[in-house]
């Protein structure tokens, strides 16, 4: 029987992203490996005023959902905008890297890429400030998340055209 | 997010496989690659690329002819939008190679053997129109197609074999006759006559009691939806009637005509059907699903005919690039819209239509739902300034026709269409549904308004929905999601329970452990206590009530904060649910609380069930009691009931594979040691000790096994007998008091019957002969015993 062929197996949706978790507590190998076999995602880009409820709804299109863990800030303890979901099956997983990544919640374009599985502490921002590092450095005015960036918002607002 | 394909650094597998191997699989993938995009981003002709691809390959066949045999073959199973491309390629090859031409064939007849044998049957329609549409391209001979095509149609005289085992031979002859009917009619016209007198002879005999089941919606107007081979047998007369004029399909093998007709041509090996096996599994019966025609275009090219050949054949090709495309939402918007011959057609309005036809498909869509969803956004973005429009007027035409449309469909359409808003705002011209306020609330459309309005609340919050509507529509906005705490409300301190609701709330607060709280509940009263027998614990529904009302208005912050709650006093929900009034009850409690946030409701039901709290039949009754009845039409109801069955389904798969792996360790096992015997006795007697582990552990499964199939009856036992208790009642009810049956309630409950039947056939399929016997009788009334009997027409 002919098998499938490679040019028309495309699933280009469902690739492991080039980022890699510093903090990942293994080997480069491990972690690979754990990413391919994921139940896991993280997403980003999330308003910090997205719910757990709103997550669920979204994610569970495509599959039952284990559970999801929202990003709190560090030192706040609040809503930071990523999470974590957890599916019973990789295949649901799979499903929502083609079918939910890169669409809204929130109206916003969120984010999705395999996780190689979630652990305590990982649900906490890493930016110094306590929320995300993307949130320490971005230049740009956000109101659903926070305004602007925190290196943008310490600096005399006549300064900031020269920065950069 | 990284798009591409091959990532090259820190993918250990891939950098493994190109320092081990280097030529042949690199060829291979040049191969696939060459034949797999022939025509694709090339700024010559189809033509001439296929005249270059035809040179490259010719001279790769001594080194390199069965890996393009294979490659050939698979594109012919795997890409049949582009069927007439590589006919005409294999038609090239066939000219400057006549044995390879042969081959090719032979090779095709094998996979289609392969393909029956395996009951892959929509990939043999695929081969079979493929081998057609090689008599087109002077491969094989008209006289040996037209036999292979008598064979088939003979199938239709077979006795005792399922109808749509018959259906499926005849639908891979008609829906070849597009490609091929006008060179077999010019070379076997008495032939050609004679068949298609048979296939009309059949379909008038034909039983389609499965159509009322399958059609998205009840009415004729403004689109019969049709039976499938009743439409593409109307299709084919008119083909015949215009002599088999074909203009749509794209035939590049007519410009290389000179080149092809000095080929020599193959005869096909007569091909016998296999016969019927009592394991096969033919395609299910269909209903075409129209909703456009040419008056919906305004402006622009028109749309072909219901009954023309070439609406069958768009719409097989677009069904076709979504098949092969699915996964790639990008590619498959931007394949739809580069459709060869679009200039000619009113394409989105077809895509459209085929994709809602997809998404509405009895039983079950092809594809995952939200692949729908998320593929029309692509195709909006590519055609920003076209599609949304077409897709507006879509889905204004459905709300149109909400009456009559099935209710499992309406479901999918309130669930596309909240999930389409959110990517857009929200934004959608409500003032233009107005109409659905003049009417009562339990009418199908403002109660779709407000489903819908209830997902997209789920998808956002409370306050946009009152933001997004006009004021008049405020009577459909959802219930703001809040709890509902009775130990809290006014003139709650006469309630029974309440006392102890202030002291075990207090106790859950100062982490009171599970004894503590325990004793502060038996100081609950029983409102049951009278008719006590005094032998241990009774079932006390006011002890579950205070205990779970006042925990779970705790924990009502969140999702998490409820699923923690239910975790850490599981051991006291557990020894308060322990009989089937107590699940019942707990139900109860969980709806009373929550019941303004039916989402909450889903997932607290979902835990309750997974962590042994409740059972799959407790929820079953709850959701078919009297306290439910008034909430019977609302689509969480029947989400948690699928949901239930579904859990049901998978535990018990679970159990089975765990079973087959167990069997399969012990055979191993045995086989390993009979090899190996003759080892010391220590060995043997520790193997035989390993075998009785095992064996112990399979007998243990294989009660395991029972009891799950036996809990799984059950439960679509309950399902059905409540079923039939509710329609028995109102049908009795409108016949004493001689209303017509037809209420909007009776169209919901009886295709919530079908619902069942349709999602969970494969499952139902086991418990036929206890269904029939117990509860599907004769004696049951007709309008009931109806659905069951759709139901076995669309697997005989």
């Amino acid at each position: 029987m002919s098998a499938k062929l490679n040019a028309l197996n495309s699933d280009s949706y469902t690739d492991v992203s080039q980022y890699r978790d510093q903090h990942f507590k293994g080997n480069r190998y491990d972690q690979e490996k754990l990413l391919k076999q994921s139940n896991t995602l993280y997403v980003g880009n999330l308003s910090f005023y997205t719910t757990e409820e709103q997550v669920h709804e979204l994610f569970s299109k495509s599959g039952d959902v284990k559970r999801i863990i929202i990003g709190l800030d560090k030192v706040k303890k609040t809503a930071c905008g990523f999470c974590f979901v957890e599916y019973y099956m990789r295949g649901d997983a799979e499903h929502a890297m083609r079918f939910v990544n890169g669409t809204r919640l929130d109206d916003r374009i969120i984010r999705t890429d395999w996780d190689a599985g979630f652990k305590e502490g990982r649900q906490h921002g890493r930016g110094k400030s306590g929320g995300q590092v993307r949130d320490e450095y971005r230049q740009d005015y956000d109101p659903a998340r926070g305004g602007y960036g925190k290196l943008a918002s310490q600096i005399p607002a006549a300064e900031q055209r020269n920065t950069f | 997010m990284s798009r591409r394909r091959h990532s090259d650094e820190n993918d250990g597998s891939q950098a493994h496989k190109r320092r081990r191997t280097s030529e042949p699989i690199e060829i291979e993938d040049r191969l696939e690659s060459l034949i797999c995009r022939v025509g694709e981003k090339s700024t010559s002709s189809l033509e001439s690329n296929l005249e270059g691809l035809a040179g490259v390959l010719e001279a790769d066949l001594p080194n390199y002819k069965n890996k393009i045999l294979r490659i050939l073959c698979s594109v012919a199973r795997l890409l049949p939008e582009k069927l007439t491309v590589y006919t005409t390629l294999v038609g090239l090859l066939n000219a400057r190679n006549y044995n390879f031409g042969g081959e090719f064939v032979e090779a095709m007849i094998r996979q289609l053997k392969e393909t029956l044998k395996n009951n892959l049957y929509n990939e043999a329609v695929y081969l079979i129109r493929f081998l057609s549409d090689l008599v087109n391209c002077h491969v094989i001979a008209a006289p040996s197609m037209v036999a292979m095509f008598e064979n088939f149609i003979s199938v239709t005289q077979e006795e005792d074999v399922p109808q749509v085992r018959s259906d499926w031979f005849v639908y891979v002859v008609l829906s070849s006759l597009p490609w091929v009917g006008k060179e077999l009619y010019e070379k076997k016209d008495v032939e050609m006559d004679r068949l298609l007198s048979q296939v009309e002879g059949y379909l008038k005999r034909r039983v389609k009691t499965h159509v009322p089941m399958l059609q998205v919606w009840t009415a004729e107007k403004p689109h019969p939806q049709e039976e499938y081979l009743d439409c593409l047998w109307s299709q084919i007369q008119k083909l015949k009637k215009d002599r088999w004029q074909e203009r749509h399909i794209l035939r590049p093998y007519i410009a290389f005509d000179s080149v092809l007709c000095e080929a020599l041509q193959h005869n096909l090996p007569p091909f016998t059907p296999p016969g019927h096996m009592p394991d096969a599994q033919y395609p299910m019966p269909q209903v075409v699903f129209r909703m456009f025609d040419y008056t919906d275009a305004p402006e622009g090219p028109v749309m072909p005919g219901s009954h023309s050949v070439e609406r069958f054949v768009i719409e097989e090709n677009l069904h076709c690039i979504i098949k092969t495309h699915w996964k790639e939402r990008k590619s498959c918007a931007a394949q739809l819209l580069s459709y060869p011959g679009k200039n000619k057609i009113p394409l989105n309005y077809h895509i459209v239509e085929v994709i809602f036809g997809e998404l509405f498909q009895l039983p079950a869509p092809p594809h995952l739902d939200v692949m729908y969803t998320t593929l029309l956004i692509e195709l909006c973005k590519l055609q920003p300034g076209s599609l949304p429009q077409v897709l507006a007027q879509a889905t204004e035409m459905m709300y149109m026709r909400l009456d009559t449309m099935n209710t499992t469909c309406i479901d999918r359409l309130i669930n596309w269409f909240s999930h389409h808003l959110s990517n857009f705002q929200f934004r959608w011209s409500w003032d233009d549904w107005s109409d659905c306020l003049a009417v009562d609330l339990d009418k199908p459309k403002p109660k779709f308004v407000k489903e819908v309005l209830e997902k997209s609340m789920r998808l956002s919050y409370h306050q946009r929905m009152v933001d997004i509507v006009p004021p008049t529509f405020s009577a459909l906005i959802p219930a703001e999601p809040i709890f509902i705490y009775k130990y809290m409300a006014e003139s709650a301190s006469s309630l029974p329970g309440y006392p102890v609701s202030i002291t075990v709330g207090n106790a859950i607060k100062n982490r009171a452990s599970n004894e503590e709280i325990m004793s502060i509940l038996k100081d609950v009263p029983n409102p049951n206590q009278e008719d006590d027998d005094d032998e241990g614990e009774t079932f006390n529904p006011l002890k579950i009530d205070v205990f779970l009302q006042t925990l779970l208005h705790l924990a009502a912050k969140s999702f998490s904060h409820s699923f923690s709650a239910l975790a850490k006093f599981h051991e006291i929900l557990k020894a308060l649910t322990e009989s089937d009034e107590g699940k019942l009850h707990m139900l109860k409690v969980v709806y009373e609380a929550w019941r303004n946030h039916p989402q909450m409701i889903a997932v607290l039901v979902d835990k309750m069930i997974r962590t042994q709290i409740v059972d799959c039949a407790a929820v079953a009754n709850w959701l078919f009691s009297q306290d439910m009845a008034h909430e019977f039409t609302r689509l969480f109801i029947w989400e948690i009931l699928h949901s239930t069955i579904r859990k049901m389904n998978k535990h018990v798969q679970k159990i089975q594979v765990e079973l087959e792996e167990a069997k399969d360790k012990l055979e191993k096992q045995q086989h390993k040691r009979q090899k190996d015997s003759g080892d010391e006795e220590d060995m043997e007697k520790n193997s035989e000790d390993e075998d009785g582990q095992l064996e112990e552990q399979i007998d243990r499964l294989q009660e395991k096994v029972e009891s799950a199939q036996s809990e799984q009856k059950n439960l679509f036992l309950v399902i059905f007998q409540r079923f039939i208790m509710l329609l028995t009642e109102h049908l009795v009810r409108c016949e004493t008091g001689s209303v017509d049956i037809s209420t909007a309630w009776y169209k919901s409950c009886i295709e919530r019957l079908q619902e069942i039947f349709l999602m969970h056939h494969v499952t139902i399929h086991q418990y036929m002969g206890t269904l029939e016997n117990l509860l599907f009788t004769a004696e049951l009334d007709p309008h009931i015993l109806a659905v069951y009997q759709q139901f076995c027409a669309l697997q005989l």
